[in-house]
């Protein structure tokens, strides 16, 4: 909502200073959004009068003007380069020292060419105020020299923007703005009363009323014999200075009116009227042209005005072209109705308009004011436009909007955290419009304002479908007892300012706080640090990605595609945080950082909900150094990165076992999935696919992991047993197995370990070996073996026996032999 | 002394002085007192002389041996010195040659202003609550007092998502986290004290709009909370997670549909430097108020029993002002140069006794 401060002393006596009213209006809710003081930057412009231009001595196109810019500049000698320069011309004059904002630079007194040049004659763009510069700006011959040429504009006038919030819409006039401040102390409210015009003759169009849920009162008259065109200056200037286009002078006095009392109102051309009688209904599926030029289907939810003719107007929100007024005008109908605001908010979101009228009515105007307003209204069409004004018309009546509230004055303290004495409250209360009813030491009761709607209003609750009867019941009393307390409360927190309630520190629940995470939200913590600890950077992707790269990664189904998207390619719930990080791996490797490691740590969502997802690349090559070739990233990295997360977070890797079914988007034959039992899959490792990474546009390698975290059990927070710390060293043993190519390893190292489970404390895989000496189809695979003696040292016998006891073990499961 | 000591003596000394390496000093050694060794073989010699010639050779001898076993492991000591020296010349290398690199990871800005604001809360008896991502319009906004006509859904530019199949309830994107403290409402009994840390969705894009971001709300639920204490819990908060004991904090009314009275929270700062804590000017940096009655009544709560205040904060905003990064849309676009550059090290996470 733009006002100007002029606009604003219309209604409030104040000798406030500009920054004490932002200040003002900043503490009370009506939050300062922008300030625009056009005149502050071109104050030292004067008008002037060239006197006399004759042509420089030395420069072709430069003339020696003699300038009469008022006093103390009555005859200044300036040289000017623009063509339009000549004797007579009234112009603006920068004096010496005058910033000039255009050129972003300061005018100094000097010569040019020899010449002295006092001044500067100026364009308007020169001033920052228009993009015309065929030369200097001339203006009205009558022009008096030496006037402050912002004020000779009329750019005196400051602009200050304000966001109104939802609760406010009284707030969304001139007339409430200044209610506030003064209420808050800024001033004084200067009386408004509108002056009434008596009916001469019966108007011609009559109203109906259908549709009373959405429109409980309608008001009108007809104004006969005005005389429509531009508007005058003062009205014009108003409008243009807060963002209005003045078209007419009918519209904008109704214009006016939504600004300055917050009061929409619509004027219809009787003469395009048929049938005289306008109809408050519901639509019915007609199409309709609005002044805006675009056509709407109205439905039944939607009320509209509508003649013999049809549909007229889109209540509340937009009045049709067909019958709006125009210069032509002479016979004009006033409308100034009460629309009910949930109606109107669901139309206008509908057909898609926001209006400045429709604003005000979802917000709720002042049910007491359409008499006066209406008054208010033909008092200045008639003085305006001239003409004479019929008997008002109606249909429907003023609501029922009396309200009142009552505030314990110690709820104050106890809510607001301010203690407030008992009779500045109820003085404050006053201030804003309440009248009080009662009053009692501790407690006074108030009539609501007319005007604010958001006060004391029925409750509407949406309470849980699962809480027990009773206790939504005495939860449902409770807000009927304090809700419009909690408003008054806030009223006079409002006006009082909150920078005067006392910060108390929350009293503590414990001297050492708990820890402010469960074990699995400290788990995803540390999956960040662990990733990254092993060299890889930290991503947040978007949890949307496009539909086809979500059906690259195997799940994009429609109950997760978004209805209204923002983009096309941000339209489907991802799958997996993979598909950004393969993602981010194209653009940095197409940017020339191809040699990367990312990771995730983020939802992806699938028809079963939503689970957490830890997942990293690692792209392109490692790096070289001296010894050390450079190679493409391996799938042992991403296999490392997945164990190693894995571990941290309590899972001992052999309680892991290796399937080779990872899911399409890795390469079948060089990935795998991390299982815990046959059916708990922890993570997915290996290269990635490489058609996947053809149609991703990648020319590097990358290979990455996922491990789903909330498949991974909680870490059993068992105390450990003291460990058993043999006084005899391990013993360790080299076996080399021949095996069947197809055989997996992590077979064979299971069977190994599981021979001898007191003595095999570890077994470390050192060689994979396939060629001569070892058959076609078959591979040699060779462990380390630690055997750890713990009553005393083995004996040969003893080492014999147990190493016997391996290979047969790792014969019997795996079929291997030793070599 | 006898002659052929005297030689044998003269002859060994000066043997000891030739040995260049310890193998030829091994040698000396071995052939002088090694098993037959010349001087070893004196000593045998000596049980066949006569007893009085005996006596006087057998001094004579084992002075000798003690003088040579001397001089040669003197020599030993230089020669095993020298060699040594010779072994650390040979082994030097080029020291200002850089290490075998050694990738270094980092945590996304954003985390790390999760972890300092889970720190600094926790600190002061906040745990963390999460929700789901994908809302019913019940708990993103009907138990917000947000009800369907309500102007305040349009600003929220939300985005829909189909009805989960087999159930008939509205998805949206969560367009803020309050939807987390209407289910720890319904899951805990007061008093609360949580905070909600999580992604939020608005159909907006544009140089300071994403349309995924991240928010942290927080509430706290109990008997005699006070706006009072409202303010003295934010302002702690920023003044920590700012580290500027001092940073001017403001309080605005405002209004949100879930909470009253309302207020929107500032923090002195310089337009013209960036400067946080200097400066004439004020940065909107929070949303904040008492828990609307409704909100409570709506988690089956009674508001003359219960009563607390509620908050919200952009965390991309906050970690923007407090790290200097110009770019909101940098965030997401996992541009690695961007990562090392904002990203923390995932040693140092945030302590509040080594410092957030």
């Amino acid at each position: 909502m733009k006002f100007t401060l002029s606009w604003l002393y219309d209604h409030l006596e104040t000798s406030a200073t500009l920054p004490e009213i932002c200040a003002k209006l900043n503490q009370i809710g009506l939050e300062v959004e922008g300030v625009e003081n056009r005149g502050a930057a071109i104050e030292p412009f004067l008008t002037a009068r060239i006197l006399e231009a004759t042509q420089h001595p030395n420069a072709d196109r430069l003339q020696v003007c003699r300038v009469d810019a008022g006093p103390g500049f009555q005859d200044v000698q300036v040289v000017c380069g623009a063509p339009n320069a000549r004797a007579g011309l009234a112009v603006i004059f920068a004096p010496p020292g005058t910033y000039v904002p255009g050129l972003d630079i300061t005018i100094k007194a000097g010569k040019i060419r020899g010449e002295a040049s006092g001044g500067m004659l100026c364009s308007l763009r020169e001033l920052g105020l228009g993009e015309e510069s065929n030369g200097i700006a001339e203006l009205p011959d009558d022009t008096l020299p030496g006037q402050s040429y912002a004020d000779f504009a009329g750019l005196d006038d400051v602009v200050i923007e304000i966001a109104i919030t939802p609760n406010r819409g009284d707030a969304l006039s001139v007339c409430g703005i200044a209610r506030d401040l003064a209420a808050a102390g800024l001033g004084t409210l200067r009386p408004w009363l509108a002056e009434t015009v008596d009916g001469t003759f019966t108007s011609p169009i009559v109203w109906e009323n259908t549709y009373t849920e959405a429109c409980p009162w309608v008001l009108g008259r007809t104004i006969r014999g005005v005389k429509n065109g531009p508007s005058p200056e003062w009205l014009r200037r108003k409008l243009e200075s807060v963002g209005l286009r003045s078209i007419s002078t009918l519209v904008d006095i109704t214009n006016y009116f939504c600004f300055d009392l917050g009061r929409p109102l619509h004027v219809f051309d009787v003469n395009k009227l048929s049938g005289g009688r306008l109809i408050v209904c519901r639509g019915e599926g007609e199409t309709f042209r609005a002044l805006d030029g675009q056509d709407y289907i109205v439905t039944p939810d939607d009320c509209v005005i509508t003649d013999a003719n049809g549909v007229q107007s889109l209540a509340g929100i937009m009045g049709g072209e067909a019958s709006g007024a125009d210069d032509a005008t002479t016979d004009v109908f006033v409308e100034c109705a009460l629309f009910d605001a949930v109606s109107i908010a669901l139309s206008a979101r509908r057909v898609g308009i926001s209006s400045d009228s429709s604003y005000r009515f979802e917000r709720g105007v002042d049910p007491a004011l359409p008499v006066a307003a209406l008054e208010a209204a033909t008092r200045l069409i008639i003085d305006l436009c001239g003409g004479e004004a019929s008997e008002v018309v109606s249909a429907g009546a003023q609501p029922e909007w009396q309200r009142d509230a009552s505030l314990r004055f110690k709820r104050m303290q106890d809510l607001g955290g301010l203690d407030v004495p008992a009779q500045e409250s109820v003085s404050l209360l006053e201030k804003l419009g309440f009248e009080v009813r009662d009053q009692t030491d501790d407690a006074v009761r108030v009539n609501v304002p007319s005007w604010r709607n958001d006060i004391a209003q029925k409750p509407v609750l949406a309470q849980g479908a699962d809480i027990a009867p009773d206790a939504a019941a005495k939860a449902a009393e409770g807000v009927s007892q304090i809700e419009a307390e909690s408003d008054l409360v806030e009223e006079i927190l409002r006006l009082k300012g909150l920078d005067r309630v006392p910060a108390v520190p929350l009293p503590p629940i414990s001297v050492v706080p708990g820890t402010a995470l469960t074990p699995r939200q400290a788990r995803a913590a540390r999956a960040r640090r662990i990733l990254a600890a092993r060299g890889l950077v930290e991503t947040v992707g978007f949890s949307f990605v496009s539909h086809e790269e979500a059906l690259r990664f195997g799940g994009a189904p429609d109950s997760l595609r978004l209805l209204n998207p923002i983009a096309s390619d941000l339209d489907q719930m991802r799958p997996t945080p993979m598909v950004n990080l393969v993602s981010a791996a194209q653009r940095n490797s197409a940017r020339g950082w191809a040699d990367i490691g990312l990771f995730e740590v983020g939802p992806a969502f699938s028809e079963n909900g939503q689970q957490l997802v830890a997942a990293g690349v690692r792209v392109g090559h490692t790096p070289r150094y001296p010894g050390q070739e450079s190679g493409a990233v391996s799938l042992w990295a991403a296999k490392a990165d997945a164990l190693e997360l894995l571990t941290q977070l309590g899972i001992a890797p052999e309680a892991l076992n290796t399937t080779t079914d990872a899911p399409s988007w890795y390469h079948p034959g060089r990935s795998g999935v991390l299982r815990q039992g046959p059916k708990n899959i922890l993570a997915y490792f290996g290269e990635l696919h490489p058609s996947l990474l053809q149609a991703e546009g990648i020319d590097v390698p990358v290979v990455g992991f996922e491990v789903l975290m909330d498949a991974v059990p909680d870490p059993k927070r068992r105390k450990k047993s003291a460990p058993k710390l043999s006084a005899f060293q391990p013993v360790r043993r080299d076996f080399a197995f021949v095996v069947e190519r197809d055989v997996p390893a992590e077979n064979l190292l299971r069977a190994v370990r599981g021979a001898d489970r007191t003595l095999v404390t570890n077994v470390s895989l050192f060689d994979v070996y396939e060629g001569p000496h070892v058959p076609e189809g078959y591979r040699s695979i060779g462990v380390e073996v630690t055997l750890q003696p713990v009553e005393k040292s083995l004996t040969d016998a003893e080492l014999e026996a147990v190493s016997e006891r391996i290979v047969a073990a790792v014969a019997k499961t795996t079929g291997a032999t030793l070599r | 002394m006898s002659d052929d000591l005297e030689i044998l003596r003269q002859e060994v000394l000066s043997e000891l002085t030739g040995a260049a390496d310890m193998r030829a000093w091994d040698a000396i050694r071995v052939g002088t007192l090694g098993k037959s060794g010349r001087l070893t073989a004196l000593l045998k010699a000596l049980g066949k002389m006569a007893p009085d010639e005996r006596k006087a050779r057998g001094v004579a001898l084992n002075r000798l041996r003690d003088d040579l076993t001397r001089a040669i492991e003197d020599r030993g000591q230089v020669l095993e010195a020298a060699a040594l020296e010779a072994r650390l010349v040979a082994e030097r290398v080029d020291v200002s040659l850089p290490p075998p690199p050694a990738a270094q990871g980092f945590i996304h800005p954003i985390a790390r202003a999760v972890e300092e604001m889970t720190a600094i809360f926790g600190a002061m008896g906040f745990s963390v609550a999460e929700g789901p991502d994908i809302e019913t319009d019940w708990h993103n906004f009907s138990a917000l007092n947000t009800p369907d006509h309500h102007p305040a859904r349009t600003d929220h530019d939300t985005f829909y998502l189909p009805p989960a199949p087999g159930l008939d309830v509205t998805r949206v994107l969560r367009t803020q986290t309050s939807g987390v403290q209407i289910r720890t409402m319904l899951a805990q009994k007061p008093p609360i004290r949580v905070i909600c840390p999580g992604r939020t969705y608005r159909a907006d894009h544009d140089a300071t709009h994403s349309p995924m971001f991240h928010q942290c709300e927080g509430l706290v639920v109990g008997q005699g909370i006070t706006l009072g204490h409202l303010k003295g819990c934010l302002i702690e908060f920023l003044r920590v997670f700012f580290d500027k004991p001092d940073l001017p904090v403001r309080f605005r009314s405002s209004y949100f549909p879930f909470t009253e009275p309302s207020m929107e929270v500032d923090i002195g700062w310089s337009r013209r430097t960036g400067e946080i804590g200097g400066g004439e000017d004020w940065l909107e940096v929070l949303g904040s108020g008492m828990v609307h009655a409704r909100v409570l009544a709506n988690c089956g709560l009674d508001p003359r029993e219960w009563q607390g205040f509620a908050f919200g904060m952009g965390i991309e905003r906050l970690t923007m002002l407090k790290n200097g990064i110009p770019d909101l849309r940098s965030f997401y676009e996992s541009d690695i140069r961007w990562l090392r550059h904002y990203g923390s090290d995932p040693l140092a996470p945030a302590l509040l006794h080594e410092g957030v």
